[in-house]
Formats: structure tokens, C-alpha cells, sequence
């Protein structure tokens, strides 16, 4: 709960400081539903690749998912004019085939996560570039109610002017699930354990390869289902760079909302959370005018305080009870 | 050596050492003469390897006194005691496998011309040191080709490489073959004579009594009582050791052994699969596992628990036989087990006793549909810790901040939720205190009288002879033999362990 609340200070800090500095640009409803709409394209990436994380592993190939549904939802849709859910259902099918390979070489052939994922980041965009010859995917004009998915807004009520676009929606709905399944479940307690000791999770009867699997599975499915989004969103996808980089902004969402890339360690809302900071902090660095060149380094640098907040807050935690476990000592009651 | 005179060659005076939550050396008392050989022996956590890490300047004394020949002397780190010639062998080998012996023994204060390693005066000293405790080792040769037995020796040359006046060996036999202890006690033996003093710490009483002039008891950081030489036996050691009569110790009620529950035939472990082990397991009988470390005791039983698969062979459980291709398959089947290395294999150290308890229950008592049953979950935790009596201020404790004995009982408690019926302990007690491992001495008394069939592993003599209604006793991957209770001996034991057979008298 303290490592929440750490970050949520910090994202209420960029979004008042960006507020008070630029309060016209930023409170403008446009820019509002612009921001929260972001934050619910890449949350949905950042609650997968957590799963993933937890396990003690990662996901380097989120992104070239992405560009691969991206490119294929047109494909499918516009060139060889298959119907919305079939479209959909294969792009589904494909995005959860991709996370069992994932799981399969990475527990039944003991291969590392990162060369598994890192060369299917590789494969899958080279896969996507040949497939469309490098030439823009988009929808033209038509699927207006299949992109309203990307691009739709709800009304708040009582609000004015500002609606809640449906990726937001569909990233708080889906977080919901995942946090249920994570702490209110059997696999997600499995999943948990196995992160922090695979071999004792083993021992204790958890089959550990399917609890991997799944999260790879999960993982993937996450990024099919973002990739669907971003395709709609944007309706013309570079085939070559469409949803580079977004792997790793997902894995700095999950670590700035507490992850520990060494495993067991994760919550839901710590990673919607960091999405939401990610995007806000590229929000602030637009409308303050600081020069967009600096964007990686800004974001960069605040990671890095950040855990290292996190890094600082723990020792102190550990010192503390040390010392307080010394005075018990002293003070004469032996265990 | 209780000459007023002369002083000691090394005094240490009322030290002690706390350590959240322990007293680990409480006022504790050690002399050594030159040329002398003095055991100090006790019970894990009794304070041995505390107090030789103070010697040996890797940890300092709260209070208390060490005098080096009558003169007091503060080890304030490992250097400083290396420079007084106090070197400090540890159990597990510290020696860099990828380079030769002779850059071992010299690691760290390599002879050098100009910055550059004077290679041969190396060569040349090597092979001094190593003649002198008989070793034929070039010093050129890649110390992780060697056996282990030969590394241990190289970790001695070290020593006596800085003229060491005072050897500490800490447990120096425990990975060591029955020929490679032979060769070591020779060296032992012949050091004593040329003048160097030595403490030797070994678990193993039988080592003790062939090596030691005096012998000094810890007993829970304290002095338990000194033997002299002419005092030096089995009993007499054990007794100080534990400060109860080794029979009161374990509660020696034979057991009434039921059906056959679990049976072995030509069980192959991949550990060691040139070897078939063939054995059964009753209901309500406690069943020891002897041998020495690596006889593939631990391999044995990580095979009938499905960690790591058979290659061959059946195992019957009531006579049914079963394959079991993970741990799950073996927990459905009624088995369980608590592993050799508890923060490894049993633990998830950084969750909370709560969930290290539930863990293996939760797929078959504490889900609806998947979904966590917190108050079942709660209430199996709640008993578990009641029953086995785990001291942790609740149930949300992380388990790593709990003693080595109340960790034990968690692991424990994580199976009984269970209710397993064949039980497979492995070292149940190592590293854990007194009372603790008496109250698991208990709890396998209770299990076996309700019928719960237990077959446990233990390095600790005592444990066997004082828990097993029958021991299988292995070596290098096979059973060697089977001794009832009449059998049951520790001669009869070591025999077996070291590859030999028993003679006619039984």
C-alpha cells in the first residue's frame, strides 16, 4: 500500500504542477480525455506484462505485437474483408498462440524469458513488415462503430464538456479483473509465490510451467487486445515502427508501480497508476514546452529516482526493524 | 595444561556475542596449549561456529577477552587474525575452482616483481607447503579438477602457507570420503606434533574421540563441561551435548506397524541410476534414512515425491501402483514432504506464515471455484499454529523473521493441513534449537500413532538410533542394508554407510 501511495503522490504532483503552470492547455477537455485516453491504451499493455513480471520474467516483445495486430486487424478487415468477429476472434486466437509459445519454450525448454521474448520482438516485426510490404494499414473511412472501441467517449454526468473516452473504460474494467484474479484467487496466489521462490512453490504441489504459461499467456492476450485499440485509434500503422518502445514503456508502468523484475511483487492499481504517470509526465513535458528531444531522459531520470525512493524506504524499513528487534532482545524476552 | 606458569598458546575469557532475539555465546570459556587438539563440540546453534568466527575475526566479541599467549589482542577483522596466525578452515570450501593450487594458497598476497605475480616463487612455496602434509599436487594443477578431499588439504596448505600457530577446522570431514577423513586425520595428527594448535568442530563424535586431547561442550552459548582425554567417550559426550539422558531425549516406544502403505521396487533415481532401491513403508511406523552426505538420500527421496522422475521401477501406494510426474501428483496421493533445505524448498520467506501454511492446501480446501476462501484459509492457519505450537505474533508475520525451528514447524504445518499419509522428512531438525526439535520428535510420535507412515532422512546419529523403529542405510545411491531396532547401532550403521556389510553377529 506504501509503494502506492508513493507514486500516486508523485502522479498528483505532475498533474497539479502541470494544472498550476499551464492550467488553459492542460484542463482543456480535449487534452483531459486526450491524456486518460492514453492512459488506458498503454494501461492495458502495463497490467499484461506485469503478470509476466511477477513471475520473475518479461515480455521485450509487447511492442512488436502491437505493430502485428495492427497491422493485421486492416489486413483481415480491409483486404480480405472478413467480418468484425471472425477479424477479431483470429486476431484474439493469434495474440494467445503467441503467448504459449512464449510459455511453452520458456518452461519446457528452460530458455530465458528475455531471448525468447527479445526474439520474438524481432520475429513479429519483421513478420508484419513482409506481410503488408511495409506499406500503411488503415481503415479509411469506414468501421466507424468498431473503432468508436478506440476513439468512443462516455458522458460523465454532471460533468460539462469532458467524457470518459472507453479505453479508459475498458483499462479500469480490465485492471479490476486482474486485481481480483491476482488477490482474490487461487492462480493469482500461486503466481505470486512462484515469483518469489519457483522452487518452493514446486515443492508445495503449485504446477509452476502453467502458472508461467498462463501469465505469458495473459501477457500476450493483453497486447493483442491493446495492439486492437491502437490500431483503431491511430487508423494508419506504420508497419515498421508501430508500437516500438511500448514493451518498454508497459515494463516502467509495472516497475514504478511496484513490480520487482526479481518476482513475486505487483499490484494491479501500482500499474495502472504508473501508466497514468508515463503518460502524464509526456503530457507535462508537451505543454510546458520543454523540447520533446529530452522526453526519454525526462521519464528515464524519474524512473530511476523513483525506485531508488523505493530502494532508500526499504533499507530504512530493514534498519528499523533490526534495531527494534535488538531492543526486544536486550530488554530480555528470548524466544 | 593447566599450568599456572605458562600461559595458554590462546585464552578466551567470558566472551559473549547477542544477536537479535539470541544470546548466541554467553560468558563462554576456551583454553589451548600449543600442540594440542581440542574438539569443541554441541548441538547446532549451541555457539561453536559464532565463537570461531570471532577467532577468526569475521565477527567481534560484544564483550570478553582473547589472549594470545597471555597477552590480550583484539581481532578486529579477518586480516588481523590471519596476522596472529589464526586461520579459520570453513565448512564449505572457499576456494576459487578455475585457478591452480598454487595461485589459491597465495591468493590475495600474490609475491610480486613490479606489479607483476612472481610465478615462481609461488611454485616453489607451493610446493614446500604441500609437501609438508604429504600431498602429491602440482602446484599448476586447476583446483575444481581435484577431489574434494585434495581441496580440503589445499585449504590446509593455505593455512600453514602464513604460518598459521592456530588451525580452526570447522566441520573439515562432512563432504570428505571414508579414505579422504583417514588421509585428513594423518595431517591432523602430524600438525599437532610439529606444534600447531588446532580446534576441530565435527558433529561427528566417533572423529572427536580418535583426534581430540580435550574436548569442550557448548551447550546454548554456554560452557556445557570439559572432557579430558581419559574422559573422551560416546556417552559422556552425548550426554554433556544434550544435558539429558539420550533415552529420556527420545521417547523409545516402539511402534505398531500396520498395513504396508508405500512400496519401492527397483526404483531408479536419475541421481543415481546405475542403482535400484527397493524398500516398503507401513502405516504408524517411523522409518530412518542413514548414510553419509551424498549417498543420494535426498535424490531418493525427491524421486518418490515426483521433483525429480524415476527412470524405472514402481512405486504402490496400498498396493496400486502410481507415477508421479510432479509434486502435485504425489501430494494427491497422500505424500508429502518437508525438504532438506527449508528457505529453499519449503519456504516462501517472504510471505506471511498465514500463506507459507496455506499454500498447499489452498487447491484442495480452500477455494470455491477458484476464488481464495480467506476464513477457511484462516482457520486451518490458526489451528496449525496452535497445534504445533509456532511462536509468531500472528499469523501475518513474514516467516523469514522467524527462528529456524518455528520456520520448520511452518512447513510442517503446511503439510498437516493435509492430513498426509505417508510423510518424508528430510533432515527434519538441521539448524534448529533444542526445544523445538524435541517438540518435532514429539509431533512424529503422534502422526506415526495415528497411523501416518514417516521416512526421514538424518545425518545426526543420534536422531536415527533414538527415532527409527528401522533404518535403511545408504551408500552412493544404493540401500545397503536394513537394521531393526535389535540391529540398530551406530557401528552397525557407519559399516553399511561406508560401503561395508555386517558381520556375523548380528
Amino acid at each position: 500500500m506504501k509503494r502506492i501511495l508513493g507514486i500516486l503522490l508523485l502522479l498528483l504532483a505532475v498533474l497539479v504542477g502541470t494544472a498550476i503552470l499551464e492550467p488553459d492547455s492542460f484542463l482543456s477537455a480535449y487534452n483531459l480525455q486526450n491524456l486518460t485516453g492514453w492512459i488506458g491504451l498503454f494501461g492495458i499493455l502495463s497490467i499484461g506484462v506485469a503478470f509476466v513480471i511477477i513471475t520473475g520474467g518479461i515480455d521485450l516483445s509487447i511492442g512488436s505485437v502491437v505493430g502485428l495486430v495492427g497491422c493485421l486487424l486492416p489486413l483481415f478487415l480491409v483486404e480480405h474483408e472478413l467480418s468484425v468477429p471472425v477479424a477479431l476472434l483470429s486476431i484474439v486466437l493469434i495474440s494467445l498462440a503467441i503467448g504459449l509459445v512464449h510459455g511453452l519454450l520458456i518452461t519446457k525448454m528452460r530458455l530465458q524469458p528475455f531471448v525468447v521474448t527479445l526474439c520474438g520482438l524481432l520475429i513479429y516485426r519483421g513478420f508484419s513488415r513482409w506481410l503488408t510490404g511495409d506499406s500503411t494499414q488503415g481503415f479509411g473511412t469506414g468501421f466507424k462503430s468498431l473503432r468508436y472501441l478506440a476513439r468512443g467517449k462516455i458522458p460523465v454526468p454532471f460533468v460539462e464538456d469532458f467524457a470518459l473516452p472507453i479505453p479508459f473504460l475498458i483499462t479500469i474494467g480490465l485492471g479490476i479483473v486482474a486485481a481480483i484474479f491476482l488477490n482474490k484467487t487461487v492462480f493469482g496466489r500461486y503466481l505470486l509465490a512462484l515469483g518469489r521462490n519457483e522452487q518452493a512453490a514446486r515443492f508445495s504441489g503449485i504446477k509452476t510451467d502453467r502458472m508461467i504459461i498462463l501469465a505469458y499467456v495473459i501477457c500476450s492476450f493483453m497486447a493483442g487486445l491493446g495492439g486492437i485499440l491502437f490500431s483503431l485509434e491511430i487508423n494508419g500503422v506504420q508497419p515498421a515502427s508501430h508500437g516500438e518502445f511500448y514493451e518498454l514503456y508497459a515494463i516502467a508502468a509495472a516497475v514504478l508501480g511496484g513490480c520487482s523484475l526479481r518476482g513475486g511483487e505487483g499490484s494491479i492499481t501500482g500499474v495502472i497508476i504508473g501508466a497514468a504517470l508515463m503518460r502524464a509526465l509526456y503530457n507535462s513535458i508537451n505543454l510546458l514546452g520543454m523540447p520533446t528531444e529530452l522526453e526519454f531522459a525526462i521519464i528515464g531520470t524519474v524512473i530511476l529516482v523513483g525506485v531508488l525512493a523505493d530502494e532508500l524506504a526499504k533499507r530504512f524499513a530493514e534498519t528499523r526493524r533490526a534495531r527494534q528487534q535488538a531492543r526486544v532482545a536486550a530488554s530480555g524476552t528470548r524466544n | 595444561m593447566d599450568d599456572v606458569s605458562t600461559p595458554p598458546l590462546l585464552e578466551v575469557r567470558e566472551a559473549t556475542k547477542r544477536f537479535p532475539g539470541v544470546l548466541a555465546l554467553d560468558s563462554v570459556r576456551l583454553k589451548l596449549g600449543k600442540g594440542e587438539v581440542v574438539a569443541v563440540i554441541g548441538e547446532n546453534g549451541a555457539g561453536k561456529s559464532t565463537l570461531m568466527k570471532i577467532l577468526a575475526g569475521i565477527q567481534r566479541l560484544d564483550a570478553g577477552e582473547i589472549l594470545l599467549n597471555g597477552e590480550s589482542i583484539a581481532i578486529k577483522d579477518v586480516q588481523a587474525a590471519l596476522d596472529l596466525g589464526i586461520a579459520l578452515i570453513h565448512q564449505e570450501l572457499n576456494l576459487s575452482d578455475n585457478l591452480d593450487v598454487g595461485a589459491n594458497i597465495f591468493l590475495g598476497r600474490e609475491p610480486a616483481r613490479l606489479g607483476v605475480i612472481d610465478r615462481r616463487t609461488i611454485d616453489r612455496r607451493s610446493a614446500t607447503v604441500l609437501r609438508s602434509i604429504g600431498l602429491d599436487v602440482s602446484p599448476r594443477t586447476i583446483v575444481g579438477t581435484l577431489p574434494i578431499g585434495k581441496q580440503q588439504m589445499i585449504e590446509i596448505a593455505k593455512a600453514l602457507s602464513i604460518e598459521a600457530g592456530v588451525l580452526i577446522m570447522d566441520e573439515p570431514t562432512s563432504s570428505l570420503s571414508h579414505h579422504e577423513t583417514e588421509a585428513l586425520f594423518r595431517v591432523v595428527k602430524d600438525l599437532r606434533d610439529r606444534g600447531v594448535s588446532i580446534i576441530y568442530i565435527s558433529h561427528r563424535l566417533s572423529e572427536v574421540n580418535e583426534l581430540a586431547d580435550r574436548v569442550v561442550v557448548l551447550r546454548d552459548g554456554k560452557n556445557a563441561g570439559e572432557l579430558n582425554r581419559d574422559e573422551i567417550n560416546h556417552d559422556n559426550m552425548v550426554q554433556l551435548m544434550v544435558g539429558r539422558d539420550v533415552s529420556q531425549f527420545y521417547s523409545r516406544i516402539p511402534h505398531e506397524a500396520g498395513e504396508i502403505l508405500l512400496e519401492v521396487k527397483d526404483l531408479v533415481s536419475p541421481a543415481h541410476p546405475r542403482h535400484r532401491v527397493n524398500f516398503s513403508l507401513r502405516c504408524g511406523e517411523i522409518v530412518g534414512v542413514a548414510g553419509l552426505v551424498g549417498a543420494g538420500r535426498t535424490e531418493l527421496l525427491e524421486t518418490l515425491f515426483g521433483v525429480t522422475p524415476s527412470l524405472g521401477g514402481v512405486i504402490r501406494i496400498d498396493g496400486k501402483i502410481v507415477d508421479f510426474k510432479s509434486p502435485a501428483d504425489a501430494i494427491d496421493n497422500g505424500l508429502a514432504l518437508v525438504p532438506e533445505d527449508r528457505k529453499l524448498q519449503g519456504l516462501i520467506l517472504e510471505m506471511s506464515v498465514g500463506e507459507n501454511i496455506g499454500l498447499a492446501g489452498l487447491w484442495h480446501n480452500c477455494h470455491t471455484s477458484g476464488f481464495l476462501n480467506a476464513a477457511k484459509e484462516r482457520e486451518d492457519t490458526d489451528e496449525m499454529i496452535r497445534a504445533l505450537n509456532i511462536r509468531t505474533p500472528s499469523a501475518r508475520q513474514v516467516v523469514q523473521y522467524l527462528s529456524g525451528g518455528n520456520q520448520q514447524k511452518v512447513v510442517l504445518g503446511k503439510w498437516l493441513t493435509l492430513r498426509p499419509r505417508v510423510l518424508l522428512l528430510d533432515e527434519p531438525t538441521r539448524g534448529i534449537d533444542i526445544g523445538a526439535k524435541h517438540e518435532i520428535y514429539q509431533l512424529m510420535e503422534e502422526l506415526a500413532k495415528d497411523g501416518v507412515a514417516i521416512l526421514f532422512v538424518s545425518s545426526e546419529m543420534e536422531e536415527i538410533l533414538g527415532m527409527s523403529d528401522r533404518t535403511l542405510v545408504m551408500h552412493e545411491g544404493r540401500v545397503t542394508g536394513e537394521l531393526n531396532r535389535e540391529q540398530l547401532s551406530e557401528e552397525n550403521v557407519m559399516q553399511l554407510a561406508t560401503g561395508g556389510v555386517l558381520t556375523a553377529a548380528t
